[in-house]
């Protein structure tokens, strides 16, 4: 019920399960905080946002003050708040002084200076800058957070925000704040390494510079760094970033607000592997001579290639599209491979066993969606590695909600309770034909969803995944009626992609097409087997890194992209690609939603953006392209995929026809000797930036490989 | 002088056992069922008329306290939680309670959880009480074995009383941050709103009492409000029990009217003030956190709420601390800052911050180490800390500085200026 409010002489309405600050901020008024954060709990002890109630003896925390709690006055009329009176003032100024008095006050040796709301709230809201603290400052001895947060401890005024993150958001409760009085310290139990994939968010959260980048330390100012919105290749959700660059190189990566995906967080690898855009790049065409790949020009390495697709049938010729492909290049390949005639194509690096109509491979829940599920089951999937925001999000789910989670698959700590079912894959039968406790559980759930994940589908019998897990979403009450939640609509199969080129791949079709005599072309496994067997001469790498190339015999390899990784390793030419950073690319997140990444720098060296490298190759190969810009390739995409042109917009549930359920996958027999894997065995080197990235490699060393053993010579 | 008749705690020395059978002999557990078959309201009613206000240091009125609590059990059950951790220096009333006359204590739990509709009560006896929580404990398991409380006790009102032993952290006392102690967290105040009749213990509505308001109740309703509010002065009524202690003869715990005179109450039960009422130079006329009178006004200022309060300080806990003129008086309350600094539990800004400044100006205006005009800036850093935190410790380590400034600047001023001349 939303309650009259007189805010600084403007009465408003505001609704009761509002606090005061808010109701404020809806009245214009501005009020400085640090500890309130909309997105964790309310600690109202940084006292920042006083606001004074007239009739109220005291000063108001406002971030703690419900509206509901705010009485009218005695005699009817809506209770007065001044945010801007004398008092209110004073009150500030003297918190402020109080916050000032311990800090440090290095501003000019601190990375959070000139984006520092300490600074920026003592200059709006304290004193006139003179000092009446005459004795000494506390001094905190730092704390060891890990490979990418730098501490700076005195330079906390112990707002908590990192202490709430961790515990409520992350669900790592490994920072806790100890001792009493002034000398209160933030720390992290028994000195650990903050453990946690989404740890980079603190520095974000902290409002001053205790707690800042470290491999981002003395790099670079903010106000030197020119912003560029770009899009999270990491994994599949898509999360919204800023990139920050100064001249050519990128400097640092952020999240950016979007409700429908982030929220504001990013996880660790998204935003710290920044560092591998600038290493191993492939930044000139190679040719191999002799054995050796050797530098050469774009006309060479494009003679070379032409040289070899006009002596191979195309019936020996094959492309696999890797995972951090923009939409863009791979139709620009697709088309160029049909006009080659070649249907041996692949997106499914790791195998995984989809294809079909799109509802049957998109998360159709939708990230959002996932807030009003009550009922979850896992397979095959580690979403804590695999997408570590939106499992950040099944967190809240179960928060909120009390979402009931079970994992068939490797057992992980997901920061929420799981109930394992084991790594049978035989447990889906019993799913499937609601003999297993927890298939009463989703029947009896609301809204029940399912995710699976690449460590099922992955597979040799995914296939049989597929239809029974399309079966259990049938069983169990999944398919509901279109629509959001808050419309009645429900959707409760998904899939969780772990490359962000996956779902564009498969909406362009870039899966095995149809021999001219009928047979299906081959996928990944069949490609690299007929290389094996001789059978393949030809293959077209674009970006393509995640492939068992070790016995791939001698095949012909053109491998395009940016990092010189496994398949530059294999390749015979080379083609240096643009990175994600490079390009502006449209990527298509996991639930089907078109986001645009733009341009932050170009590409180094002799690189060229990826589409335009297929264009120019087509015009060799005597195939030209029907598209010279961009702009060009763009409309040709909407014009196949009319989707396309409604960036950032989520399909909503175009998977409610019933027949799309009852035909997925493949009825057969499961390999049951055979355990269900996981899709990733090390969070941070999923990919060749991430590989490229010494941050990364340090990551893994320290959070996953058990850190430092040292010998104690070193 | 309260009449031997008019006393609740009969046994406040420990002349007589703290066993159930004396305390019945004095009179405790008398018709107690009668008292719970009246109900909760007419108990309620009853504690409203006699006026009574909390006893561990704000003084609010206990039966609109206990009336706060919801009306019904819903689906969350209802708390009485007792603050036993009576830690604010000066005090010693709860612990003589505890150990020598703990059945009241026992009793009121009963009555007054009864009152409010809980089933459930707990006790959290602070952690120096080693020997107060075993008589604590020993005079609950008599209870439960005399089946008053307990399941299916002779009352016929389910009652469990636990005993818990906090661990030593003064803020522990604030009703909120015991909640939190309790529930096994880190001692933190909480933020109220929500209070604890709605959103207490557990999350369930809870109503925190002093250790004395919840052991004179079962005696006001066994004598009834007007023989309460017989003693006293309007608004203060009924019996307390003070604590006095520094240069004093004999110091001691001594249960008196409210509204008594300090000289009346010093004179009378503490042998007078060391070297003659005239040696007196101030007192703290209710435990640390309340500011300091001197002698001019202890002369003839009454001990109750609204006397005190009218000469800018409080009852609080009715600790008095007597000062004689051989005391540092700066460094006394230096001390006191010393003490709020280290007990500030660091959560809020103002306090964690304010209490150190505080202590470390202080302490330099004991030596008289300062600039003259340091101590207007003491007197407003107090004001920046006071009113603007969570929980009242911020006021209670502000209050006895103001205290000092207002009463004894020109010694503060003696002093700096005594120091410069010297460091000329």
């Amino acid at each position: 019920m939303p309650r009259k409010l007189i805010i600084d002489g403007k009465e408003i309405e505001a609704e009761d399960n509002l606090t005061l600050l808010q109701a404020c901020e809806q009245a214009g008024a501005e009020i400085p905080r640090f500890c309130y954060h909309e997105r964790l709990s309310v600690a109202g002890n940084c006292r920042m946002c006083l606001v004074e109630w007239v009739g109220a003896p005291k000063l108001q925390a406002s971030c703690s003050l419900q509206v509901k709690d705010i009485f009218p006055n005695k005699d009817g009329t809506p209770a007065k708040i001044n945010t801007n009176s004398p008092a209110v003032k004073k009150g500030r100024e003297g918190v402020m002084e109080f916050l000032l008095i311990n800090h440090p006050l290095d501003c000019p040796i601190c990375d959070q200076g000139g984006e520092c709301d300490l600074q920026d709230q003592a200059m709006g809201y304290g004193r006139a800058a003179f000092h009446r603290f005459a004795e000494n400052k506390r001094a905190v001895a730092d704390v060891d957070m890990g490979p990418l947060i730098k501490t700076v401890m005195t330079r906390c005024i112990k707002c908590t925000r990192c202490v709430r993150f961790a515990t409520e958001v992350a669900g790592v409760p490994e920072l806790g704040a100890t001792g009493r009085g002034e000398d209160v310290e933030i720390t992290t139990y028994l000195e650990q390494a903050f453990g946690s994939e989404l740890s980079g968010n603190i520095v974000d959260l902290c409002p001053v510079g205790a707690l800042t980048s470290k491999p981002y330390a003395f790099h670079g100012r903010p106000w030197e760094l020119k912003h560029t919105e770009s899009i999270d290749i990491c994994d599949a959700q898509g999360c919204n970033t800023r990139i920050d660059t100064r001249g050519r190189s990128v400097m640092r990566i952020l999240p950016r607000l979007n409700e429908g995906i982030n929220e504001e967080w990013l996880h660790d690898k998204g935003r710290h592997i920044g560092d591998g855009l600038g290493r191993q790049r492939l930044d000139k065409p190679y040719v191999r001579k002799n054995g050796k790949l050797v530098p050469s020009s774009w006309a060479d390495a494009f003679a070379a290639i032409a040289a070899r697709v006009k002596a191979t049938e195309p019936d020996r010729m094959a492309a696999i599209v890797g995972d951090l492909a923009a939409a863009e290049e791979i139709k620009a390949l697709k088309d160029l491979m049909i006009r080659l005639g070649v249907v041996h194509l692949d997106c499914r690096q790791d195998g995984a066993k989809i294809s079909g109509p799109r509802p049957a491979y998109l998360f159709n829940t939708t990230i959002t969606g996932v807030d009003a599920a009550d009922a979850l089951l896992l397979i095959g999937c580690n979403p804590r590695w695999e997408a570590p925001v939106l499992n950040a999000r099944l967190r809240k789910a179960w928060l909120n909600g009390g979402l009931k989670v079970a994992n068939l698959g490797v057992p992980v700590d997901l920061t929420y309770p799981v109930e394992q079912l084991g790594t049978s894959v035989e447990v889906l039968n019993a799913l499937a034909d609601g003999s297993h406790p927890f298939a009463e559980v989703l029947r009896n759930a609301k809204r029940p969803m399912l995710i699976l994940g690449n460590g099922a589908l992955a597979r040799r019998d995914g296939a049989v995944v597929l239809e029974r897990a399309a079966r259990i979403a049938r069983e169990t009450g999944m398919i509901g009626p279109a629509g959001t939640p808050a419309d009645g609509g429900w959707i409760g199969f998904n899939i969780l992609h772990t490359a962000a080129s996956r779902v564009a791949a498969l909406d362009l079709g870039f899966v095995p097409g149809q021999n001219p005599d009928g047979t299906g072309g081959r996928d990944v496994a069949g490609i690299i087997d007929g290389a094996q067997k001789g059978e393949i001469d030809f293959i077209y790498l674009l970006g393509a890194d995640e492939l068992p190339l070790e016995n791939i015999g001698r095949p012909f390899m053109v491998y395009q992209g940016s990092h010189g990784d496994v398949g530059a390793n294999y390749a015979d030419v080379i083609l240096p690609g643009a990175a994600f950073t490079e390009k502006d690319g449209l990527f298509v997140n996991f639930e089907g939603r078109v986001q645009e990444a733009e341009r932050a720098v170009f590409p180094p060296g002799e690189a060229k953006e990826d589409w335009a490298i297929l264009r120019a190759l087509s015009d060799v190969l005597g195939e030209a392209l029907p598209y010279d810009t961009l702009a060009d390739l763009r409309a040709a995409l909407v014009a196949e995929l009319p989707h396309y042109g409604r960036i950032g917009e989520v399909p909503l549930w175009q998977g409610a026809d019933p027949a799309v359920w009852n035909s997925l996958g493949a009825d057969g027999v499961f390999e049951t000797d055979v355990p269900i894997g996981q899709a990733i065995s090390d969070y941070y080197l999923t990919n060749p930036i991430a590989r490229a990235s010494r941050v990364m490699a340090e990551c893994s060393r320290v959070l996953l490989c058990g850190g430092d053993q040292k010998v104690a010579a070193e | 002088m309260l009449a031997d008749k008019d006393r609740i705690f009969t046994n406040l020395y420990g002349f007589d056992g703290a066993d159930l059978a004396s305390a019945r002999r004095r009179g405790n557990w008398d018709g107690t069922k009668a008292i719970l078959e009246r109900g909760p309201e007419a108990i309620v009613d009853v504690m409203k008329k006699s006026g009574l206000r909390g006893r561990g240091g704000a003084g609010f009125p206990t039966g609109l306290k206990w009336s706060f609590m919801p009306k019904e059990v819903k689906d969350r059950p209802h708390y009485l939680v007792i603050n036993a951790d009576e830690s604010e220096p000066g005090t010693c009333k709860d612990r003589d309670i505890l150990r020598n006359d703990p059945h009241t204590l026992v009793e009121g739990a009963l009555v007054a959880s009864f009152a409010m509709r809980a089933h459930v009560a707990y006790i959290y006896v602070r952690g120096e009480f080693i020997r107060e929580r075993e008589a604590l404990q020993r005079a609950v398991d008599e209870a439960y074995a005399a089946k008053l409380i307990g399941k299916n006790n002779i009352h016929g009102w389910d009652f469990d009383l636990y005993v818990h032993h906090g661990a030593g952290a003064y803020i522990c006392g604030e009703e909120t941050a015991l909640l939190e102690s309790l529930e096994g967290k880190k001692g933190q105040p909480r933020m109220k709103p929500p209070f604890p009749a709605n959103m207490g213990l557990y999350g369930c509505p809870t109503t925190v009492n002093n250790v004395e308001s919840i052991a004179v109740a079962p005696t006001i309703l066994r004598r009834g409000a007007e023989w309460f509010t017989s003693i006293g002065r309007p608004n203060n009524t009924g019996t307390k029990v003070f604590c006095i202690s520094g240069h004093v003869n004999k110091p001691c715990n001594v249960e008196e009217a409210m509204g008594i005179p300090l000289k009346e109450l010093i004179e009378t039960h503490a042998g007078g003030v060391r070297g003659g009422w005239d040696n007196l130079l101030a007192v703290i006329p209710g435990g640390a956190s309340v500011p300091l009178l001197p002698k001019a006004i202890c002369d003839d200022v009454l001990m109750d709420f609204d006397s005190l309060k009218a000469v800018q300080t409080g009852l609080g806990t009715a600790a008095v601390i007597v000062m004689d003129k051989s005391t540092d008086v700066v460094k006394a309350i230096a001390r006191l800052s010393q003490f709020y600094k280290h007990e500030s539990c660091g959560q809020c800004t103002p306090c964690r911050e304010g209490t150190g400044w505080m202590w470390r100006v202080m302490n330099r205006l004991v030596a008289g180490n300062a600039a003259p005009a340091e101590i207007d800036l003491l007197q407003e850093v107090t004001k920046q800390v006071e009113g603007h935190t969570i929980c009242a410790l911020g006021d209670a380590a502000a209050w006895p500085i103001q205290g000092l400034i207002r009463h004894f600047r020109p010694e503060l001023e003696r002093r700096i200026a005594a120091y410069n001349q010297a460091a000329e």
